[in-house]
């Protein structure tokens, strides 16, 4: 089975591609749509702007291409910008006050991460390591300890909602994994999170393999 | 719960660890990649790859080891030094690296780093900064670029708000006066320019023993801290630093 890893010049590639494969998923790097399409599972990494990314994957027709795979209940994993482009909208240069529309995968905006809460001052962007506490079962955490951290580098956050199957707090309490069907998002870099990031790549794969078809 | 960092920095030339590196059981010490890997195992958050080479050819072998470290490491790097355009830094971050360090051009050219953040995201865009205590005023520290040869008239503190304000993700805070000395961070330096911005500061300069690193968070107010040779030559331990800052209260991930 292969492993499509969409590839819309938004960076980042590499280290996910590596991840993937030292797990033994067969990847293949792709801005085509048609491969997307024939995939059996999807990955979809990114940093930068959400306006500007969903822009990209509209114009190389991937944002249908993707629709229609996780709609087919293809396996999916976004990660950062991939896990907020699967929702609804987003507000990083948004016009307007308008937010752009993302994939759509799942309800509700992505917004800007507030600097200050309870007239307590945050650091943002939200940089570096932090605990994620998930929902006990969930096949991404298989064998990774409740509150392990891993590697965050973001400004905005995906809205909470009936998705949310892992949580992270900086100012506020935001969802660090959401997950419907066999799509899954996840806020941190997995590629960049060492031993526990290497094990949740690994577990998708896994679930890719295997879980899809038994779920 | 965001956890503090603790971040080893490599001086790299031609694609080499410069500076003595005194690791047992490394088959090629000098390797950045082996010697960051290792890095990671002992429980590192990050690593800075600092380039110190001068000329165009040997950027080409940086460019070449941020392309290798993006395939073969498990944490997030930085490549720091060299940068004169916003071109300099699509090749980098082209070649996988996650974040870019500038020092000299954003002052010489302040407008990069608004452009640059812009271009690949505030998270990517460090701006390093060389701040040196003013003789005539002990509670003021001036900015100096060209690797600490050249005094520029800007306020350190100032500096960094202008910085941030235009886009930098992150503050590479090093103090000249202690670099080197081993008397551990200027606290005071770190903690003007910490409470001056809403961006994570990194504090770099004179670490030389265990408990420096846990000052630097508590007195210093810094989001991370950054040290060479104490690791590189084996005297301490990530792990060490980190369980010494975990005695002290301060979260980290071990």
């Amino acid at each position: 089975m292969t492993f499509a890893l969409v590839d819309y010049r938004k960076g980042n590639i590499k280290s996910v591609e590596r991840a993937l494969a030292a797990c033994g998923a067969d990847v293949v790097v792709t801005s085509d749509a048609a491969c997307v399409r024939a995939a059996s599972a999807v990955v979809l990494p990114g940093v930068g702007a959400f306006a500007d990314a969903m822009g990209t994957l509209r114009e190389l027709g991937l944002a249908g291409a993707i629709k229609d795979a996780v709609g087919a209940g293809v396996p999916f994993l976004g990660i950062c910008l991939g896990q907020h482009l699967m929702f609804e909208g987003g507000m990083e240069h948004a016009e307007g006050g308008r937010p752009t529309p993302g994939l759509g995968l799942v309800p509700g905006v992505v917004d800007v991460m507030p600097k200050e809460v309870a007239g307590v001052s945050y650091k943002v962007p939200h940089v570096g390591w932090n605990a994620v506490e998930f929902d006990e079962g969930d096949p991404l955490f298989d064998g990774i300890g409740q509150g392990e951290h891993f590697y965050f580098t973001h400004s905005f956050v995906a809205p909470d909602g009936a998705y949310t199957v892992g949580k992270t707090t900086h100012s506020v309490t935001f969802p660090s994994v959401v997950r419907r069907g066999s799509a899954f998002g996840v806020q941190f870099h997995p590629e960049k999170s060492s031993d526990a990031g290497a094990r949740l790549i690994g577990n998708f794969v896994a679930f890719a393999r295997n879980g899809a078809r038994a779920e | 719960m965001l956890t503090k960092r603790v971040i080893p920095c490599m001086d790299v030339k031609d694609g080499r660890v410069v500076k003595g590196v005194n690791f047992v059981n490394l088959r090629d010490a000098g390797d950045p990649i082996e010697l960051a890997n290792r890095y990671d195992q002992e429980g590192a958050d990050e690593v800075v790859f600092l380039d110190i080479t001068a000329t165009s050819d040997e950027r080409a072998t940086t460019v070449d080891l941020a392309s290798r470290a993006s395939e073969q490491l498990r944490l997030p790097y930085t490549v720091g030094g060299g940068f004169r355009s916003v071109g300099d830094i699509r090749t980098m971050i082209a070649a996988g690296a996650d974040k870019v360090s500038v020092n000299s051009a954003a002052v010489k050219d302040p407008l990069l780093v608004t452009e640059a953040a812009r271009a690949f995201g505030t998270q990517a865009i460090i701006v390093a900064i060389d701040a040196k205590r003013r003789a005539d005023n002990p509670n003021k520290w001036e900015v100096y670029v060209a690797g600490g040869r050249k005094a520029t008239g800007l306020d350190a503190v100032e500096w960094a708000a202008e910085v941030a304000r235009r886009g930098a993700g992150e503050i590479l805070l090093t103090s000249m006066d202690r670099d080197g000395s081993r008397e551990g961070f200027d606290c005071a330096l770190t903690r003007a320019v910490a409470r001056a911005v809403d961006i994570p500061v990194i504090a770099s300069g004179g670490v030389g023993a265990l408990e420096h690193f846990a000052q630097g968070i508590l007195e210093g107010e810094a989001d991370a801290v950054l040290a060479a040779s104490v690791f590189h030559f084996g005297e301490l331990t990530v792990r060490q630093v980190k369980e010494d800052m975990r005695a002290h209260g301060i979260p980290v991930r071990l």
